[in-house]
């Protein structure tokens, strides 16, 4: 079992061609990033995912026009408490991007990319549905798993496995 | 008029319902409504040991549980940074790509009866029979598998086994012969088919189908191929595109791939490896019987495996398998512990169920039921 340490040096990931592209587009856009078992993931700015998805999407030289998933992971109880990820595939390069986001558990919300990919409709509805994460711009923000009248949000942290009886 | 279809329509191939707005005969709208079996799969994989989630999985899909199985003991298998031996990788190839046979059988028949060829139904499910016992044989189990392992596979194959394996695949290219003397040169099946519910390959990429879907569309993108994992890069194999983007393009992709895919198992059985089936890791595979009742150290690692499950190294992973139905894709969180601390499931039906309002917005209700037939739904996998 050996697992090489994750790289987590942003100076040292610049030459990666995503991180490059984002950080020549905006240096804030990128908070951190990480290099972890082959894959790279991207901690992009909360207000900046959407443009952020947009240029890597255009990108000439390595277009990532896949949103291959999206989905979150609670953090309860520390802060801030959810990570969005999102899974970017370039289908001409066969190359694997994550983009996470980070959010404060008071009431989350951030930008919707369904302008960016209309694939992104479905997959942030079940966001919204089991996390109770908010997505400005989707265009029908309703549950869509769990019943219309549900009360909690059944994948977050402090949810009961059994759930409330 | 708004009419209603499903849940309970035995053309949803599952508990889908559909809500149709209609102006007579051609549709407006249509807004589908999932979730009706939903069972919370990802929330009770955060209360189990990482072993303990593999059956979980099979329960996803029922179509395709070892495909299942294979992501995510491949996705854990990343987290842990295990080497798998060459036999186990060659079987679970060998095992996929018969379960991918399987899944397209059930979907030939069930989309072939759907549209009105009813012998198709019986054919398929002939062959369909044999690979079930074929599952049965090697893993006890005809649908729920459950065969692989984290670090290998469950159990030897059986004295027999690739006699059998070898007898199907010898049989089985005939027998796609006859599915397709039924139903591609068929008139009817033509016009049932043909220039219905077509999507251009930007909306397919865009909207984030995969699999046949994809491919139906004229982009040509497989995982196994361009991302392969499990040795797949050792296998020859040739990926079936189709331009037209309708409903027959997406059937002629699958039947194609059925070729393929008994191609796969040959090469498979031909070239399979010597050696053990399990990985050297004594803290994640459970010793065997023999091993466990003579030496006190298996028996230790048996005990703590069982009754603690083992820890998993922090970090995060994705990995993607190509499924029957497209891109099946892990994403496993460890926090260190022996729990995952969240194991996510991407579905290809999901997002190939997103293209449905595209393909069959302003065409004839009777065009859905082909529509549905024609992107493979499995509400199990979609609803989780």
């Amino acid at each position: 079992m050996a697992v090489e340490a994750a790289i987590t040096d942003l100076e040292q990931l610049k030459s990666h061609p995503a991180i490059a592209k984002l950080v020549a587009w905006n240096p804030a856009s990128v908070e951190a990033a990480k290099f972890d078992r082959n894959e790279i993931s991207i901690y992009v700015e909360r207000s900046l995912i959407r443009d952020a998805c947009q240029l890597l999407r255009d990108d000439a030289d390595c277009p990532f026009n896949y949103l291959a998933d999206v989905t979150c992971v609670d953090w309860f109880p520390s802060e801030p408490r959810f990570e969005v990820v999102y899974h970017l595939l370039s289908i001409p390069k066969k190359e694997r991007v994550r983009l996470k986001v980070r959010l404060d558990g008071g009431s989350p919300a951030l930008d919707s990319v369904t302008p960016v990919w209309p694939a992104a409709n479905y997959f942030e509805r079940e966001v919204f549905d089991l996390f109770g994460v908010r997505f400005a711009g989707h265009p029908y923000l309703r549950r869509l798993l769990m019943p219309e009248d549900w009360e909690g949000y059944p994948l977050r942290k402090d949810y009961p496995v059994e759930g409330y009886r | 008029m708004i009419l209603n279809m499903g849940p309970h329509h035995p053309s949803t191939h599952g508990v889908l319902r559909l809500l149709l707005e209609i102006d007579g005969e051609n549709i407006v709208r249509i807004m589908p409504d999932i979730g009706y079996l939903h069972t919370g799969i990802e929330k009770t994989c955060e209360a189990k040991f990482y072993q303990q989630v593999v059956p979980l999985t099979d329960r996803i899909d029922y179509l395709c549980p070892l495909t299942n199985n294979l992501c995510y003991v491949l996705a854990v298998e990343k987290l842990l940074g295990l080497e798998i031996p060459p036999k186990a990788q060659w079987m679970r190839v060998m095992l996929n790509e018969l379960t991918r046979i399987n899944s397209h059988l059930v979907w030939l028949g069930t989309h072939a009866l759907d549209i009105g060829a009813m012998t198709v139904f019986l054919y398929c499910f002939r062959e369909r029979e044999d690979i079930l016992r074929l599952f049965e044989m090697v893993s006890g189990q005809r649908m729920m598998t459950s065969y692989f392992r984290i670090g290998g596979l469950a159990l030897e194959p059986p004295l027999g086994f690739f006699e059998r394996v070898q007898d199907f695949a010898q049989r089985f290219p005939s027998k796609v012969d006859e599915y397709e003397n039924l139903l591609t040169g068929n008139p009817i099946w033509g016009m049932r088919t043909k220039g219905v519910a077509r999507i251009t390959a930007e909306d397919a990429v865009a909207l984030g189908t995969s699999g046949p879907t994809l491919r139906g569309s004229g982009v040509d993108f497989d995982l196994r191929r361009d991302m392969p994992y499990s040795s797949y890069e050792k296998f020859k194999f040739k990926v079936p595109v189709s331009q037209d983007g309708d409903v027959f393009a997406r059937y002629v992709c699958r039947v194609a791939e059925m070729r393929e895919s008994i191609a796969m198992v040959q090469q498979a059985l031909d070239g399979m490896p010597e050696g053990p089936i399990k990985a050297v890791a004594p803290k994640v595979m459970l010793p065997d019987r023999e091993m466990m009742k003579t030496q006190m150290e298996a028996l230790i690692y048996h005990f703590k495996i069982i009754t603690e499950g083992f820890a998993v190294p922090a970090g995060e992973v994705y990995q993607a398998v190509e499924s029957p139905r497209g891109e099946m894709g892990y994403y496993v969180v460890s926090d260190g512990t022996a729990k995952p601390y969240r194991v996510h499931m991407r579905a290809a039906c999901l997002a190939n169920l997103q293209a449905l309002p595209t393909m069959c917005e302003g065409r004839l209700l009777a065009d859905v039921v082909a529509a549905i037939g024609s992107i493979d739904i499995v509400l199990g996998e979609i609803d989780r």
